[in-house]
């Protein structure tokens, strides 16, 4: 039986039901997180000045770049995957975690290690096992612990021309050198000073909440970074769970140690408030690739990054804790993954069948 | 009334305002109707007419065919001009059994064996009566509706859900079936309710539909029809998910509601038994929703099975620009058809025209395992660990991590940012899983059929070694004799 042409009107390929779709896509779920970034970049960039903007500009443009040279390399098209969005989102965040008078090569190496080693030697989007840009940071921290620890105290910014030797010349500022406060803690305590003394004029609880310290170039705007994962949560691009579980494996250790002795232990509003812990929390644990699938799941996940975090901030040999808890934590996703996992319809917990109950 | 939580589940634009306003209007007679013989779940039917055969509006023209089968009615009075091959509503466009019927024009009924007291027949006799009119469930599944009451009348219904949950978008066929035809399908109801003395009786109604809550309170009124108001959320009127927020119950896995004492079918079927028992009407028209972007008067019609969806569209004046994706159904779970030539069925809810600003489609973008699906998930699946596996031909994985319990219902698909095709995936699988278990059982049933031929073959040689043992023994007995006897003669001699 032949089909006259006239009798299909349509000569789509076959699709599969559903026939509608909700109005979302990677790109736009990438975009609300670069948008509720935004505040706090923006803050930083106002902070710190353009040696803050031309480090941020050149983690983006070296991670473009870098990962458009390494999808031509596999043979695959390159504009999809810059369109993602998600190679610049490790840019920004990347940038958003480097002192922000860092030089150009310390945001290229780490631009080009995140999106290339981090991301798609794994085999691009979805499939890396590490946070990209928390690997990188962690790579930089390693190999190039002063350049990566060179605070500013926020002050009267720099000029442009002034900036760009900066970034690109690596010229030191005199007199601008500061450390950040779990730094500045770490190094008072190997001098026998205790937390009261230490703290006392370097920590100021409101300038902290509002970002007026030295830190990394995005993290210390502890509010609009709150803010923004408020956004993203009512936008719902991300759950509560994660980051809720990160503040709160930060905070009752903190607290605890705190109450039992204040001198040695921060309390959990310094700790809440300082380092990369609020970017952390509402930024990176709640990366959707390297954390796992189920509610449940990624409260454990967060709740093991605060913990790491407190212990590596305390206990640790490094300042701040955030980049190797949320690496250590990755590396435990698969098996989260492995044993968290919702109950199905009509099975208990283990897979079995419900009993066939009547009520008679 | 308490209603029990449900997992997951999407909230899709309804859509429903484009033809929820129209009142159900019956379709000008056609003139050749098609009529397949398989709109049920089941085995076809089989005819039991011939081509030249004048038939009756109602005239049974094909019986049921063993256990699961369904009867099939003349939607009109007229000859039978064909028995062969029509295109099916089916996505691949195939072929299938098709009873084709020139209508005479004049829609002249076959005698109706009605009933005047209809709550005094037995329920074997409603379940017969049902039987008889090749009743079918009309929310979507098409499982012979007599074969559910009387497996559900064996094993004790403790509650009858009815379901007016209607959650797909677009369709208001149920909406305005509740709104218009209140009474006759209470009536249904408590025929069905007798039919598997049902001791609780629930209908469940999504609060989108106002309007059709009222209608069926005011027709319910106090007696033992409750209806129940279940807040809008796809898929509510999933079987499983219409039980389990009404009464807080699971069908155990690879269970039917009938294990748990329940026994669900949906409102409009509650109206076909209606005609049936009450006027002895078998079922032969539906009622259809005609929506999409693409169409120019969205609208509700009464269709006889069998009319070609061309003349639906044309009902509902045509295409109010091209559409890019013609459905058979709702968008959520229905079948995407290109041959406007297809019959209406009596599984068919809806005929929508979509515009591809609707459908939403994208080209699939790597997975970033963001786990919206794991959270739309009604069933509790986790959809992209699925994918994962079956995208490397691994079945097993995916079917541990419970590909079978999967109602391809789509809330994952829908909301991937990704636009991976997920439920086309286990759709996919649970196909290529059907063919395994299907070779799997060949593959015994031959090795059985081996093992019984080795096993036969070795039988008849053990017995003809034996019989030639035996007669060597006879023959040996005999000669031994022989010489005994030959002895004897001697030793006497």
């Amino acid at each position: 039986m032949g089909c006259a042409a006239g009798k299909l009107p349509i000569m789509n390929p076959i699709a599969h039901s559903p026939h509608a779709h909700a109005p979302i896509s990677i790109g736009k779920v990438m975009a609300t997180v670069l948008l509720a970034l935004t505040p706090a970049t923006l803050f930083g960039f106002w902070l710190y000045g353009w040696p803050a903007v031309n480090l941020w500009a050149v983690s983006l443009i070296a991670a473009i770049v870098g990962e458009a040279f390494v999808v031509r390399l596999q043979q695959r098209a390159v504009r999809p995957v810059i369109m993602d969005g998600s190679g610049i989102l490790t840019a920004w965040l990347l940038a958003l975690s480097l002192p922000p008078y860092a030089p150009w090569w310390i945001a290229v190496l780490g631009s080009l290690f995140a999106v290339i080693i981090g991301k798609q030697v794994f085999g691009g989007l979805g499939q890396n096992v590490f946070n990209p840009a928390m690997a990188a940071r962690v790579m930089l921290l390693i190999s190039f612990p002063l350049e990566m620890t060179t605070w500013v105290a926020p002050s009267q910014a720099p000029g442009l021309l002034e900036s760009l030797r900066i970034t690109f010349f690596s010229q030191p500022i005199d007199g601008m050198a500061s450390a950040s406060l779990l730094g500045h803690v770490k190094t008072e305590f190997t001098r026998g000073i205790g937390l009261d003394q230490a703290l006392a004029g370097y920590y100021a609880p409101m300038d902290m909440l509002w970002g007026s310290r030295a830190g990394s170039l995005g993290e210390t705007a502890a509010v609009l970074l709150l803010i923004g994962g408020l956004f993203l949560i009512a936008r719902r691009i991300i759950t509560w769970h994660a980051p809720f579980a990160m503040l709160l494996g930060v905070a009752v250790p903190a607290l605890l140690f705190n109450t039992i002795d204040a001198n040695h232990y921060a309390g959990p509003m310094v700790h809440l408030l300082s380092g990369g812990l609020m970017l952390g929390a509402f930024f990176i644990v709640t990366d959707p690739v390297t954390s796992p699938n189920t509610a449940l799941g990624q409260f454990i996940f967060g709740l093991g990054c605060g913990l790491l975090t407190w212990v590596i901030r305390t206990w640790g040999g490094y300042p701040e804790g955030v980049a190797f808890a949320v690496l250590l934590m990755n590396a435990a996703t698969p098996i989260i993954d492995q044993y968290v996992k919702p109950r199905i319809y009509g099975r208990d917990r283990k897979g079995a069948a419900l009993a066939v109950k009547k009520e008679s | 009334m308490k209603l029990f939580d449900l997992r997951g589940g999407v909230h899709p634009e309804g859509k429903k305002s484009l033809s929820v306003e129209r009142h159900i209007r019956p379709l000008p007679l056609p003139k050749k109707l098609y009529v397949p013989l398989q709109q049920h779940i089941g085995a076809p039917a089989t005819p039991v007419v011939n081509v030249g055969d004048k038939v009756l509006k109602g005239q049974l023209i094909a019986n049921a065919q063993g256990a699961v089968s369904s009867s099939i009615h003349a939607p009109t009075s007229g000859t039978i001009i064909a028995l062969g091959d029509h295109v099916a509503p089916h996505p691949s466009g195939l072929p299938v059994p098709t009873v084709t019927l020139e209508s005479d024009g004049e829609d002249k009924w076959v005698a109706l064996n009605a009933v005047e007291e209809p709550f005094t027949l037995a329920p074997e006799d409603i379940a017969a009566r049902v039987a008889a009119a090749g009743i079918v469930g009309l929310g979507g599944a098409t499982f012979p509706a007599a074969l559910k009451l009387n497996l559900s009348r064996n094993s004790g219904v403790q509650t009858l859900i009815m379901n007016g949950g209607e959650c797909e978008p677009y369709l208001t066929c149920d909406d305005r079936i509740m709104r218009e035809r209140a009474a006759e399908i209470v009536e249904g109801i408590r025929l069905i309710a007798q039919a598997v003395a049902a001791k609780e009786i629930l209908v469940g109604i999504e609060d989108n539909k106002p309007e059709a809550i009222a209608a069926m309170r005011t027709a319910a009124g106090d007696g033992e029809v409750k209806i129940v108001v279940m807040p809008s959320m796809y898929p509510m009127g999933s079987e499983k998910q219409i039980i389990q927020v009404l009464t807080g119950k699971e069908i155990p896995a690879g269970g039917r509601p009938a294990d748990i004492g329940v026994l669900v079918h949906n409102v409009a079927t509650a109206f076909a038994v209606h005609q049936a028992i009450r006027f002895g009407k078998p079922l032969i028209s539906r009622i259809v929703t005609v929506s999409g972007g693409a169409i120019k008067t969205p609208c509700n019609v009464e269709a006889l099975v069998g009319t070609p969806v061309q003349e639906l569209i044309a009902f509902a004046d045509g295409y109010a620009q091209p559409a890019a994706r013609l459905v058979l159904g709702g968008p959520m779970m229905g079948q995407q058809f290109t041959n406007t030539d297809v019959p209406m069925v009596k599984g068919t809810s809806g005929v929508l025209a979509l515009m591809s600003a609707e459908i939403g489609q994208a080209e699939a973008s790597p997975c970033i395992r963001c786990s919206t699906c794991v959270r739309a998930c009604p069933v509790g699946l986790l959809p992209l660990e699925m994918a994962a596996h079956i995208r490397v031909a691994d079945l097993t994985g995916a079917v541990d991590l419970g590909l079978k319990d999967c109602i391809a219902c789509g809330s994952c698909s829908y909301v991937c940012p990704a636009h991976i095709p997920l439920v086309h995936y286990f759709n996919y699988a649970k196909g290529d899983l059907a063919a395994q278990e299907r070779s799997k059982l060949k593959q015994e049933a031959t090795k059985k059929l081996a093992d019984n031929r080795t096993e036969r073959i070795a039988r008849i040689e053990r017995e003809r070694a034996e019989a030639m043992a035996r007669r060597k023994a006879a023959r040996e007995a005999k000669e031994r004799a022989a010489k005994e006897a030959a002895a004897k003669a001697e030793a006497a001699a």
